[in-house]
């Protein structure tokens, strides 16, 4: 019998889930950093962009103060490239300039390596000098292989190393909002 | 993910799908962004070693290679024709074996012969990228001009592009050709009849030889070089008719439709194929097409240099 991917599944977090997640994200963002102003939430393609837009709005509707967001393509400052069988498809970066004196935070679906947002830092060095780089991500499954840390977690979800974590969010993938854990 | 590519070499437009080309296209949007950062330079390629291997003279092309390299992190040597063992009597396969035995990853070649990059890609498992070879293509060129109407127009297909020149040995106006009909643009040739021979027609474009007919209703007129150096005068009358009967006076250009681009691949011959005015025009984006073509180079080295070859 074939099993669909839900029948192996382990579901997470359903939509509601999410919605508080990272509504708790955007107020412990409010909290640590008293000039909003200078906060960019610099989205990591495609479903990072999608969360930033959404902790913004969070903040919109508690703080009635629009911050900046942006976009951080990775996949040019990645370190395997040549060594995998897909290229990562490049995309346009879209961050408000200068960024001296800003805080960005890097926000990402999943944290799992490390290895993306050490990328992304290289990328947004690139750009200028920020004040600080935060991290604020949906899941956190460990498994690290760099000293990378991350200052807001939607959700700490230990895992195997074996296991695959899959969200899902309807602006972006076309389904309900969802994440769920896997064996392949 | 980038299903959408799977060549480590680019030898011409005429293999590629307008899916490819486009893939391409899209991928120098996000590499010509580098090109405004503070830091222009991206670590895709670092490791990499491309080899600059140009028999046949150019400064234009190497350089832009050169720097799309550079920027993309990867070591580029420069070899040109007399600073190569060709001049020794080694044959093209063997330098470019022991290129490879060097571990260069990417050759980047222009070359006199048609055919040559895909004589070396077949052969090698280095990437070749061709950047001219013979009266055959010069695909990163084509590319670039492609980039830059659909930059400024928002669309390539549907548009009427009207090539001037010397279509008879140019490999611009080869892959240009191939590149504009498969992404649906209307392809117009103008020219001598030795220059622009009916057979051409084959190839899904129109001829005319009658430059004011055409002009008026161009969105884009791509100018080619007169390449003199190259000239046979059994084709050619003289550069003063030429300019008489095709050159882009600053009588002509008054023809133009408003929003009308003019281009030209360079180095430009003032007063030849194009005036001064004109050249430097509020329509002209002759300057345009060089910035281009670093994005477009970036993104052609990153596709077919960043793909693991087994």
């Amino acid at each position: 019998m074939k099993q669909t991917k839900q029948d192996s599944s382990v579901p997470i977090m359903d939509a509601d889930a999410i919605r508080r997640a990272l509504r708790r994200v955007a107020h412990e963002i409010v909290e640590r950093n008293p000039d909003l102003k200078s906060v960019v939430l610099a989205g990591i393609p495609s479903r990072g962009v999608e969360i930033a837009r959404r902790i913004a709005e969070f903040i919109r509707a508690s703080e009635k103060i629009d911050i900046d967001t942006g976009i951080v393509d990775v996949a040019m400052h990645r370190d395997d490239v040549g060594t995998r069988a897909e290229l990562p498809v490049v995309r346009e970066s879209k961050l408000p300039l200068p960024l001296e004196g800003r805080t960005v935070i890097i926000v990402d679906d999943v944290l799992f390596t490390g290895r993306t947002v050490r990328a992304a830092m290289d990328a947004i060095s690139s750009f200028g000098r920020p004040a600080r780089i935060q991290l604020a991500v949906l899941v956190d499954r460990g498994h690290r292989e760099l000293p990378i840390r991350a200052d807001y977690v939607g959700k700490n979800l230990p895992s195997a190393a074996s296991e695959k974590v899959r969200v899902r969010l309807g602006q972006t993938d076309g389904e309900p909002d969802a994440v769920w854990l896997f064996k392949e | 993910m980038s299903a959408r590519w799977n060549r480590k070499d680019l030898v011409g437009l005429r293999e590629l799908s307008a899916d490819e080309i486009n893939f391409i296209l899209e991928t120098a949007d996000a590499f010509k962004q580098v090109g405004t950062r503070e830091i222009k330079k991206v670590p895709a390629l670092r490791g990499k070693t491309l080899v600059n291997f140009f028999i046949e003279p150019s400064t234009r092309t190497r350089t832009s290679f050169e720097l799309a390299a550079s920027r993309l992190s990867a070591d580029v040597i420069n070899i040109s024709a007399s600073t190569s063992s060709l001049t020794k009597g080694e044959t093209l396969k063997d330098t470019a074996k022991v290129l490879e035995a060097n571990h260069a990853d990417i050759i980047v070649l222009r070359h006199s012969s048609a055919g040559a990059p895909q004589f070396l890609a077949s052969r090698l498992k280095a990437s070749i990228i061709n950047a001219g070879d013979g009266a055959h293509e010069h695909p990163t060129q084509a590319l670039l001009d492609l980039y830059t109407i659909r930059e400024k127009r928002g669309k390539i297909a549907g548009l009427h592009v009207v090539i001037v020149g010397d279509i008879l040995f140019s490999r611009v106006a080869r892959s240009n050709i191939f590149g504009l009909t498969k992404l649906g643009a209307r392809v117009t040739l103008v020219g001598p009849s030795t220059l622009v021979p009916r057979e051409f027609e084959k190839l899904g474009v129109t001829i005319s030889h009658k430059i004011d007919n055409v002009l008026p209703q161009a969105d884009v007129v791509n100018l080619l070089r007169i390449q003199h150096e190259r000239q046979r005068k059994e084709y050619f009358p003289g550069i003063g008719e030429y300019t008489a009967l095709f050159g882009l006076t600053k009588e002509r250009a008054k023809l133009l439709k408003p929003d009308c681009l003019i281009m030209h691949p360079g180095p430009i011959n003032r007063g030849v194929e194009i005036d001064s005015e004109v050249a430097d025009g509020l329509q002209s984006v002759i300057l345009d097409q060089v910035t281009n073509g670093l994005a477009v180079r970036m993104a052609v080295l990153y596709l077919c240099g960043g793909i693991s070859t087994p």
